[in-house]
């Protein structure tokens, strides 16, 4: 375990359960538990495309310092059903502990339903190994013998007593607190402050105080049981810490929403789909926003489409569900024409749908936003698991040749950030934008500092905010750079015709090979222009050793189990790597690619598909090759550890193709 | 108020050159558009017009008001979304059968559910022209227009009926070459608050050789008296017709679609036109979204201001945060 005095401190706990047992909200509870005594955290969410029953976990990591990516061991796994003990009872480290429900060890492996077949054999084969039965009694030996610590707990008995102390004779109402109990027996174990507890039901259950004290019993019999039966001998402890900075506690769909709000998006469309259904979801809650008073000096700039209007005090964002993705993606590009700031929120399968749309932006120059939690593909593929499949097919999705700006965030932060600049992209160059995150992102819960805002400014490009009276608009005159004044529909004077047809300048059909020539060439000529005007450091960032002649090369959420990985290989005296991560992966950076790759001896591909389609692209694009490839496509995401073994036999001996395969 | 300079035809007319077929119904649709929005003086640069793909989409380019020509099929998601972020717009959506009622349906029967406030017109020859002549789905089993190697084995949609069940708040059907007519029509259409339906039955003189102008006005059947034709169209509001929901009651609501619907089924010798069905009581879909946000009615999304003159963001989301903020 790592706790040595500078390590950093890694403490993986693991609840599972079955699907709308409570998974979630015990791991809330205990995230943001663990995070008020003042640790970072890091959380996975595992779970299937089903609403109840099949079998899901929650992996957290939390540590002293920032932490980003789950590790391939669990020190704790707090359980209330056999299923999660026969599954990840293995994944235990030895010194670690099993919380389980004591009533439950003559379960049958083979009774347990959700179990694939093909897992069952495996677990069935591992306990003949081990020369014992297949029930959970069996399980906890093996665990056992690999000297982990056994925490039965007869949760019933529990339950009752909770009841008695709250008068509460309800077996159902009382149930529900078995998760809450798990968490405060692991709490128990680590010897973590129980009033933490308190602070994690007060969030967990917002206004339901009577809840909040209900819970908070059953957490106090909990630690009074832990107290009298189990000596208090764990090796990992979570005393209280300080943490310098305020901190929130977010995942990727809800920070991505909150990041719409400030740039100023007012009209969200969505289609439900898996992951990305979370984000319109929140926005829905919090579609009603407060205003900022602006300081001295400074004041509102209203869109000439509001004169002569007294303007609510509260800002308002639209989120509108339609029929289909083919409806999202218009929708948005209609509310765009209008002027107003605009996106769509969808998965592989919904893009693939939104891929006409997307060309008749690409057409009539339209900034919309769209953005894409990726899955494992194709076709419905792993709906609720990760992948970065999508990549290519964002790059070169619809038909014809259009500019795009493909664009990935690495975490949280990066996430927030990116949201914004990437509504600034698609006004200021007049194209779509597709903002590419996963499920991984999506789904994953972090403490991050809140990110300040006092930086961020809107860039709307060439929007016009004024009535024209003059000579005739064009909406795509042509220009030296390519991007017309863009007016929006309603502006006196700007009246413009859009077509999906080739089209002069104010919009009409044409099929003048004169015309033609130049509209394309007006298009096109902006991807050579976003290359130019994005600053560097908004395209791609540099980690470790810039001299490197060993290169991880990687994009999106790779960035927290690298960064991760990296730590540990520096624990290990292994600092000469350097990691290039690619932000804006359309254009593709090339300059940039070539100039801190040209040392580069050993260029390693790290992504979550099969074919290494960064890769790929960055041969086509830049002409650069990468050398050994580190590829994962079983549906989960990479854990530091996995990237830190898989790079170590890239370094020792060069393997070229490393498939990885880590995760339940 | 006193209109300052009085909007004519001319005002709504582009100086492009019109390359739909001598004689097309579009015609007497485009004029029929532009008639009303003049007679409404209504100023174009308040004016949307999106469509879809084939010929009769080509309309906006012919129309001198903001004109969006949009994705096969697609005109409908473009326009309501286009209406939700700025109310003050006016906003037509027009396509073809094929376009609205094939590859567009999905979009047809969810706009009906919504009754945001737009005007859809929908030009019904029966046959896909710009691809040269195969069946729409408005095309009657059985029949065989020009182009057709076999008969159509489709059964036709009734966008009339269809309309009304999914929701559509005004209903009605007009004639391309009656455009005095179709012109009140598109009128009390954009007058109406809600979403409002206009299917116009229209020749296609290339394509369609059974539904001919002179099919319409029953050119091939002669009054034995007069030996004049007996024209199949005639108006519903002329009949003793009544679609309008005079009450607020569900019950009143049935009753005039089934009657609607009824009356949709009429075809062949006797085919009407007119205002099919009006129900002025459904809640638009602004006042939906008001019930549970009720800035938007102030605030429209194109009418807020987001970012101040030094671009800075005007959305405070510190309380948001603050939900999220660990508190230890």
């Amino acid at each position: 375990m790592s706790v040595g005095k500078n390590k950093k401190f890694i403490l993986s706990w693991m609840i599972g359960g079955a699907q709308g047992s409570g998974v979630d909200s015990s791991a809330n509870l205990f995230a943001y538990s663990i995070a008020a005594a003042g640790y970072n955290i890091f959380g996975k969410r595992e779970y299937y495309s089903n609403i109840k029953g099949e079998h899901s976990y929650f992996n957290v990591v939390a540590s002293d310092r920032p932490v980003r990516s789950v590790i391939d061991t669990v020190h704790i796994l707090a359980s209330f059903d056999a299923e999660t003990v026969f599954r990840h009872a293995w994944e235990v480290e030895p010194n670690g502990g099993i919380i389980y429900d004591s009533a439950l060890e003559n379960e049958r492996l083979r009774n347990i339903p959700t179990i694939e077949e093909r897992l069952k054999e495996d677990l069935a084969q591992a306990l003949k190994a081990e020369n014992v039965g297949e029930t959970l009694r069996d399980v906890l030996t093996v665990a056992k013998r690999r000297g982990v610590r056994l925490y039965p707990i007869p949760y019933m008995d529990l339950i009752k007593k909770t009841g008695e102390l709250l008068g509460e004779q309800q077996i159902t109402v009382l149930m529900r607190m078995v998760n809450t109990m798990a968490v405060a027996a692991s709490f128990s174990i680590l010897g973590a402050d129980i009033n933490k507890l308190h602070r994690g039901l007060s969030y967990a259950f917002r206004a339901k105080k009577a809840v909040v004290e209900m819970n908070f019993t059953a957490c106090k019999v909990v630690y009074d049981y832990m107290r009298q039966n189990f000596s208090d001998d764990f090796p990992l402890k979570a005393p209280n810490r300080h943490l310098e900075d305020e901190m929130i506690m977010v995942n990727g769909t809800s920070i991505v929403g909150i990041a719409k709000i400030v740039a100023g998006c007012r009209f969200q469309t969505y289609y439900p789909i898996t992951p990305a259904a979370d984000e319109s979801v929140y926005l829905e809650d919090k579609q009603v926003f407060n205003l900022n008073a602006v300081k001295d000096g400074d004041e509102y700039e209203y869109p000439h489409l509001a004169e002569n209007k007294q303007l609510s005090e509260k800002g308002h964002i639209l989120v509108f569900q339609s029929e289909d993705e083919l409806a999202a993606i218009d929708m948005a590009i209609g509310a765009s024409l209008a002027g107003v700031r605009s996106s769509t929120s969808t998965s592989g399968p919904g893009f693939s749908l939104m891929a006409e749309g997307l060309g008749w932006a690409g057409m009539n120059e339209v900034p919309v936003v769209i953005t894409i939690y990726q899955r494992g593909g194709p076709s419905t593929g792993l709906p609720t698991r990760h992948e970065q499949g999508d990549l290519l097919f964002t790059v070169f999705a619809g038909h014809g040749e259009f500019p795009r700006i493909v664009m990935a965030s690495g975490d949280m932060t990066e996430a927030f950030y990116d949201t914004i600049k990437a509504f600034n992209y698609a006004e200021k160059f007049q194209v779509p934008v597709i903002h590419l995150l996963d499920k991984s992102l999506a789904n994953s819960t972090q403490t991050i500092p809140i990110p300040p805002v006092d930086e961020v400014l809107l860039d709307r490009g060439l929007l016009i905010n004024e009535h024209l009276d003059g000579k005739t608009y064009k909406r795509f005159q042509f220009t030296d750079n390519g991007i017309s004044p863009r007016a929006p529909i309603g502006t006196r004077g700007g009246i413009f015709w859009n077509t999906g047809d080739e089209h002069d300048e104010l919009g009409h059909i044409s099929e003048d090979p004169v015309i033609r020539t130049r509209m394309m060439d007006k298009r096109m000529s902006r991807l050579q222009l976003i290359d130019e005007t994005i600053p560097s450091d908004e395209k791609v960032a540099v980690y470790g050793d810039t001299n490197a002649k060993d290169w991880i090369v990687s994009w999106g959420s790779t960035k927290g189990p690298i960064l991760d990985a990296l730590e540990l290989l520096e624990e290990e005296g292994i600092n000469s790597i350097g990691f290039l991560q690619l932000k804006i992966l359309y254009p593709f950076p090339s300059k940039l690619c070539t100039e801190i790759l040209g040392g580069a001896k050993r260029i390693i591909d790290l992504e979550q598909n099969y074919s290494g389609q960064m890769g790929r692209l960055m041969v086509m694009e830049a002409g650069i090759s990468p050398t050994n490839h580190i590829l994962k496509y079983n549906g989960r995401p990479f854990t530091s550890t996995e990237v830190l073994d898989a790079v170590k036999e890239v370094l020792s001996r060069n393997t070229k193709r490393i498939v990885t395969n880590r995760g339940g | 108020m006193t209109v300052t300079q009085k909007l004519s035809m001319a005002h709504f007319r582009t100086p492009l050159f019109n390359d739909w077929c001598p004689g097309c119904g579009d015609f007497g649709i485009l004029s029929s558009i532009q008639m009303a929005l003049a007679e409404l003086q209504i100023e174009p640069y308040k004016v949307a017009v999106f469509s879809g793909i084939g010929c009769s989409s080509k309309t906006p380019h012919y129309i001198n008001t903001y004109g969006i020509h949009t994705v096969h099929g697609r005109p409908l998601p473009f326009a309501l979304a286009a209406k939700l972020a700025n109310p003050d717009l006016t906003v037509l959506a027009v396509g073809g059968d094929g376009d609205g009622l094939g590859i567009g349906v999905g979009h047809f029967v969810n706009a009906g559910r919504r009754n945001i406030n737009i005007t859809y017109i929908l030009y019904d020859n029966g046959v896909y022209g710009l691809t040269k002549g195969q069946a729409s789905p408005t095309l009657k089993r059985g029949l065989k227009t020009k182009a057709l190697p076999r008969p159509n084995l489709n059964d036709a949609v009734n966008p009339i009926a269809l309309a009304i069940v999914s929701g559509y708040t005004f209903v009605a059907r007009g004639y391309a070459y009656d455009t005095r007519h179709l012109k009140e029509l598109i009128k009390l259409g954009i007058q109406h608050n809600g979403t409002s339906f206009i299917q116009v039955l229209q020749p296609c003189p290339t394509y369609n050789d059974l539904h001919t102008k002179e099919w319409y006005a029953g050119e091939d059947r002669l009054d034995p008296q007069t030996n004049k034709p007996l024209p199949r169209l005639y108006k519903l509001e002329e009949s003793g017709y009544d679609g309008e929901v005079k009450i607020d009651s569900e019950e009143e609501v049935i009753e005039k679609s089934v009657q609607a619907i009824k009356k949709s089924y009429e075809w062949g010798d006797k085919i009407p036109i007119g205002v099919f069905f009006r129900n002025p009581f459904a809640p638009t879909y602004d006042m939906r979204v008001a019930s549970i946000a009720p800035p938007y009615l102030k605030s429209a999304p194109a009418w807020q201001p987001i970012r101040t003159k030094s671009l800075k963001p005007v959305a405070d989301v510190s309380n948001i945060f603050d939900e999220l903020k660990i508190r230890p």
